[in-house]
């Protein structure tokens, strides 16, 4: 175990910043946003704070795209919002194109507003039903002198094909066009600067199951044909899959899983990851017939004011044990493109015995400190190392 | 704790046969007068729901699924709707039923679980008011007596510490729990039939099994029909006995869920199936999207609803699709399987044309066949 201590885990700076190379368009590190809680009365004092999103790190490469998936209340939201500066970060960086944009004022934000748009949920509350299409979708280039005033109508017309409208609906509102039509006007809109990152906060789960392939097509078409790298918020697994290949799974405001599509639905290790695969309903089930063994979590996710001790999972983990409350499991990195939490994590039904993290954290089977020598802070970095630990040795590998 | 269902002091007539359907629709129509037009939202629909049997209503929004259901529970404003053909509730008439006798059967033989909790749950009131409520009006019980037994179905549904949380407001639960909140108050009575409108679609996926898995458990346990109205073919393939897909306020394919998903002979449904990724099955393979809008059901299309948006209209001759509406009747699969299409091949159209583009891991790459495990079904299961 002492090779792990040694190298690989806590990594070198010169290696963290070997991943912020030129492939690289946006990287998180430990970003964290605490809503404060005020208390009643005239004196609102704060006394707690939600744990909205604590500690997430990524990387997003220029063109790609990342899913964020996670129940309803896992920090996803607040994840893309803090991305795009609609919130302020309480601490982290949100490094885009090399630069911290976290701490900017609203002015320095201004030139970089245009590179960063967001995709909302709701079609039917993300657009003022009081301007007609041509003044939302040409909104953001006055703002942002992109074309000459007399060019503008043209632009718009432009985008609205793009996206699959009719250009000649450029004077209509909002309330002449169903739910998908208006999912595209907003993809127009934020189409319009040409920016290098799309945060897509849920933006086909408000749409009817055919209109949500349609849409879903033409986010693909306008990332293959602009080249534009998306952070894709969804809840629904089978969308996050067929869009993106690389997917990171939220629990309580940390990532627990992260890494390339095919490991995270064929092998995850997480069992969060797990139980949320199982949980989906698929229509091949319907070949087979009946309902498949799935894993039942029990109750409902913990409340992120006051999250439980250690992994923030083991309130409704089937495999939780001691030391699941008493050591907050790393995200550790376990291949070369995936990351997991957990001191049991494995594939379905060959979880270890043995918690895996001891020997890093320095604590025995219970989660106590015991005499090993715990590597002085494992940190999660953005993105991933060129070496792993790996599960089956227990040991750190490379690729090569 | 234990629920008898024998035992109905609303002395509501045991049925006659209990082997026939509990739920008879028979060319239910449902027509809205408005300002602009007759909305026809549900037309010539039939079905039948047998005890302890499962319906699964597929379809888009305004396709008529939820509005032929509340039907059912009569919960259409006779003044402002127009109502025809049957539904027959244990054998018992219930268009056309005086209010007094609609109310002895709502919520009592016959309750439904609404699809948006927060909204379908009175904010003033405590949840245990809410599910002690039905429970009085239809029973000659005491308020503790009433509250006893909301007690227990919160329990039954599987709300921890459910004696202190029936005092509970409904902001006060969580999403969930506001749905099996829901749930237990449908439940209060032991009805024999139960819809669920859209139960899951506000909840995330764990949450989602957790109810879906609830609603299998009592179904087994009470032996009611339950009719579940969905978008997610995910829900139907997993719940539903019978599938029901309905387009444009009509039913366009009807039979057993495995046969209609397996089998689907309209080609409605294979947009549907197309429009779907599922979490396993090629990542890169482009979703296959139904084009165009659902129809207007002020003015629906003339012929086949489903005709402006159909791929497959030029391969039936003349103009067929655009002129004469399709009858719902068996198609090359037998009696089981009804479907609303005027082509005359959907089973070869399906397998060479459609399902290589939808489910291409379906198909034998060397032989180009369906792999047979996938794709046959047993007739004696069917």
């Amino acid at each position: 175990m002492s090779i792990v201590t040694n190298s690989g885990i806590e990594r070198a700076p010169e290696d963290s910043g070997a991943s912020v190379g030129n492939d690289t368009l946006l990287e998180v590190r430990d970003l964290k946003k605490y809503f404060p809680v005020k208390s009643g009365g005239v004196i609102r004092r704060t006394v707690a704070h939600v744990q909205a999103v604590d500690g997430v790190s990524f990387t997003l490469g220029k063109g790609k795209s990342l899913g964020l998936v996670g129940e309803s209340g896992c920090g996803k939201t607040t994840t893309g919002r803090l991305i795009t500066r609609l919130y302020d970060p309480t601490s982290g960086e949100i490094n885009f194109e090399g630069h911290d944009i976290g701490p900017l004022t609203r002015r320095q934000m201004m030139p970089i507003r245009s590179e960063i748009q967001m995709i909302f949920q709701d079609p039917y509350s993300s657009l003022n039903p009081r301007h007609t299409v041509g003044t939302i979708v040409g909104t953001p280039l006055r703002v942002h002198n992109m074309v000459p005033e007399k060019k503008t109508l043209a632009r718009v017309q432009e985008l609205l094909e793009v996206v699959g409208l009719n250009p000649e609906h450029y004077n209509r509102y909002p309330s002449e066009f169903s739910g998908g039509q208006r999912q595209r006007i907003g993809i127009a809109r934020a189409l319009a600067l040409q920016p290098k990152l799309l945060v897509a906060d849920e933006p086909v789960s408000a749409l009817d199951v055919s209109i949500q392939a349609q849409v879903v097509n033409l986010l693909r078409d306008v990332q293959d044909e602009f080249g534009i790298a998306f952070l894709f918020i969804a809840h629904d697994l089978a969308i996050v899959r067929h869009f993106c290949p690389e997917v990171a799974v939220m629990y309580l405001g940390k990532i627990v899983e992260i890494g390339d599509r095919e490991t995270i639905y064929e092998h995850p290790h997480h069992p969060y990851t797990q139980a949320l695969l199982s949980a989906a309903p698929d229509v091949k089930q319907a070949a087979i017939g009946g309902r498949r063994e799935r894993i039942r979590l029990e109750g409902d996710v913990p409340s992120p004011i006051n999250p439980p001790s250690g992994c923030r999972f083991r309130t409704r983990c089937w495999m939780a044990q001691e030391i699941c409350a008493k050591q907050e499991p790393p995200l550790l990195q376990i291949g070369k493109t995936h990351k997991v939490a957990c001191h049991f994590a494995g594939e379905m039904h060959e979880a270890p015995q043995r918690p895996v993290t001891t020997g890093l954290l320095g604590v025995d089977d219970q989660g106590n400190p015991s005499n090993g020598t715990p590597v002085a802070e494992i940190h999660d970095q953005p993105g991933y190392a060129d070496t792993w630990f790996d599960l089956k040795t227990q040991s750190v590998t490379s690729s090569t | 704790m234990s629920i008898d269902i024998s035992e109905r002091p609303d002395g509501m007539a045991a049925p006659a046969h209990p082997e026939d359907p509990y739920l008879v629709v028979e060319s239910l129509t449902v027509k809205f007068p408005t300002h602009d037009g007759l909305v026809q939202a549900v037309t010539d629909l039939s079905y039948t729901v047998d005890r302890g049997k499962t319906l699964g209503i597929v379809g888009e929004s305004g396709s008529g699924k939820s509005v032929s259901s509340m039907a059912v529970l009569g919960l259409h404003d006779p003044k402002h709707t127009r109502l025809s053909g049957s539904i027959r509730v244990d054998g018992a008439e219930v268009i056309g039923a005086s209010e007094d006798r609609m109310r002895k059967i709502r919520g009592n033989s016959v309750a439904m679980i609404f699809q948006d909790a927060l909204t379908a749950l009175h904010p003033f009131y405590t949840i245990g008011d809410q599910i002690s409520e039905g429970y009085r009006i239809h029973h000659r019980v005491s308020k503790a007596e009433a509250k006893k037994r909301a007690v227990e179905m919160l329990d039954r549904v599987g709300i921890p510490q459910a004696g202190r949380r029936i005092d509970d407001y409904p902001h006060q639960f969580s999403g969930g729990m506001r749905q099996r909140a829901m749930i237990a108050m449908a439940l209060v009575n032991d009805p024999q039939l139960l819809i669920a409108d859209e139960p899951t679609t506000a909840l995330d996926v764990t949450v989602q099994a957790q109810i879906l898995d609830l609603l299998q458990d009592l179904q087994r346990e009470f032996n009611s029909a339950v009719i579940i109205i969905t978008h997610d073919l995910g829900v139907v393939a997993e719940l539903a006995d019978t599938t029901m897909v309905m387009y444009g306020g009509r039913a366009v394919e009807y039979g057993a869920t495995r046969e209609i998903l397996t089998h689907p002979e309209m080609p409605y449904s294979w947009g549907l199936l197309g429009s779907v990724p599922d979490v396993t099955g090629d990542a890169d393979a482009r979703l296959i999207p139904i084009p165009g809008n659902p129809p207007s059901l002020l003015n629906p299309p003339t012929g086949c609803a489903f005709h402006p948006r159909c791929p497959h209209v030029d391969k039936v001759p003349g103009d067929l699709c655009r002129t004469t509406l399709p009858d719902l009747v068996p198609g090359d699969r037998g009696e089981n399987h009804l479907k609303r299409c005027h082509l005359a091949n959907p089973g070869e159209i399906y397998a060479e044309e459609v399902l290589p583009e939808i489910a291409p891991d379906l198909i034998d790459p060397t032989t180009g066949e369906l792999i047979p495990e996938l794709a046959t079904v047993d007739p004696d299961e069917v």
